[in-house]
């Protein structure tokens, strides 16, 4: 019930995007087509699970008994960036139509702040291994969320009749106020 | 002094790691990138300024490669890095026969004739919501605002005594300064090109006599001399056909008006 309630949270409640305002860069970047919004969503889900995985394991096993506590955002910022190497090299092998649409947004996750962020909230909370897992895989699918449905919405705010002054990034910044205001409805669910 | 050290065994030790990991797993995933993309990656300057009209030094390896784009196509390393590239791609640098901005006004301070002194907003795109379009009598020749200066990213056009003129040596032709001239009077050349009508008055010769003592009159002396048919005039102006112009100077000889130059 507990991991469940954690995964909500991260979800949905505390979405990372639209409550905590963390990884605005490609959400706004990338959300152009459904397509490669969700494969942005594929590739921070893989990201921000196996960092926090990995971040939880290096801070509860090397970090807390040799008392280097002070040295997280160093240590995990080494992780979240090698990960990210790795995940541009598997797209790079295998999915090369997805890796020349993410371009330079790819790489951009190891700054996505929403990745440090996991890392570190796993700690500030004090989760053991397996609920920071949950916790990162809850935000990741909480960033897919937001930004696969902002991609929808852009995609089809490209038909309408937008006033001149409103279009390109005023009216996707509007767009992403009016989602952060109706994913505040979810704060009650907890 | 122990935690210092701690500290450091702990984060190199990751890196370390982490470092092999990514090693073993770049072999492991690598993709197969046609080598000659790779070795003119290297040639190329790599500061992904976009003045080739690609994204970036990556891009433009991969159109090199791909027979897309042409060898000297990188306006930053110019010649030398066209020959090496040309190496490698097998094929000849000179494919290609280099160009240079050429501004086709001579009309400076001393020549060109004022009706006004004009004192404001200095730019060329505002001078046609002036009277006359600009102090000067001639519509048609260089304000001398610079336009072009701010358009160039290889500082290759530079305002003198009032027009602007080319540096040929750093003008690497990439047009930017064509498009930024609002009178159309900078055109690309050949960067070899001997003699070019440097006037782009179309007004009749009266009324370039009146204006501009470096203005082309349109008296046709120079077509009559040219045994190449190199050189019209049309509009009241001459134009050299570089294709055909051996540069044997016979027309600046002749010009009346001396607007035939060699520089």
């Amino acid at each position: 019930m507990n991991l469940i309630l954690i995964a909500i949270g991260a979800a949905l409640v505390n979405n990372v995007v639209l409550s905590q305002f963390l990884g605005l860069c490609p959400f706004l970047g990338v959300s152009k087509k459904i397509n490669t919004a969700a494969g942005m969503g594929g590739a921070v889900i893989g990201v921000i699970t196996v960092a926090s995985a990995i971040c939880s394991l290096i801070y509860n096993y090397i970090l807390v008994p040799l008392d280097l506590v002070y040295l997280n955002t160093i240590v995990f910022i080494l992780v979240i960036a090698s990960l990210v190497q790795f995940v541009e090299m598997v797209l790079k092998k295998c999915s090369h139509n997805l890796y020349e649409a993410l371009g330079v947004y790819l790489p951009l996750i190891t700054t996505n702040c929403a990745v440090l962020g996991v890392a570190l909230t796993n700690v500030q909370n004090s989760y053991n291994f397996i609920e920071s897992v949950v916790c990162g895989l809850g935000t990741a699918i909480g960033f897919a969320i937001a930004i696969v449905i902002m991609a929808g919405i852009r995609e089809r705010n490209e038909d309408n009749d937008v006033p001149e002054s409103f279009k390109g990034m005023p009216i996707v910044l509007l767009t992403a106020g009016l989602m952060s205001i109706a994913f505040f409805g979810f704060s009650g669910i907890l | 002094m122990n935690g210092v050290i701690i500290a450091t065994l702990v984060v190199s030790l990751t890196g370390l790691i982490l470092g092999i990991f990514l090693g073993v797993m770049g072999k492991k995933f690598a993709v197969e990138v046609d080598e000659k993309q790779i070795k003119v990656r290297e040639q190329l300057p790599g500061n992904n300024c976009g003045g080739c009209g690609y994204a970036g030094c990556d891009a433009l390896a991969k159109a090199i490669a791909a027979g897309e784009a042409a060898v000297g196509q990188c306006p930053v390393g110019g010649a030398a890095v066209a020959a090496k590239i040309a190496e490698i791609m097998g094929t000849e640098a000179g494919d290609e026969a280099r160009k240079t901005a050429f501004v086709k006004c001579a009309g400076d301070c001393e020549k060109a004739k004022e009706n006004y002194k004009y004192s404001g907003v200095k730019d060329c795109s505002v001078m046609p919501f002036v009277p006359n379009g600009g102090s000067k009598t001639c519509t048609f020749g260089c304000m001398g605002f610079g336009s072009c200066v701010k358009a160039c990213d290889f500082d290759a056009i530079h305002i003198v005594n009032g027009i602007a003129k080319v540096d040929k040596e750093k003008c690497k032709a990439c047009g930017k300064c064509v498009a930024a001239c609002p009178r159309h009077l900078i055109e690309l050349i050949p960067y070899d090109a001997t003699y070019k009508v440097k006037c782009a008055s179309k007004d009749k010769g009266k009324d370039v006599i009146a204006s501009c003592s470096a203005g082309c009159i349109g008296c046709m002396m120079c077509t009559k001399q040219c045994e190449h048919d190199a050189i019209t005039v049309e509009n009241n102006i001459a134009h050299i056909d570089y294709d055909k112009c051996v540069g044997c100077g016979k027309c600046a000889e002749k010009c009346p008006k001396k607007i035939i130059h060699l520089d």
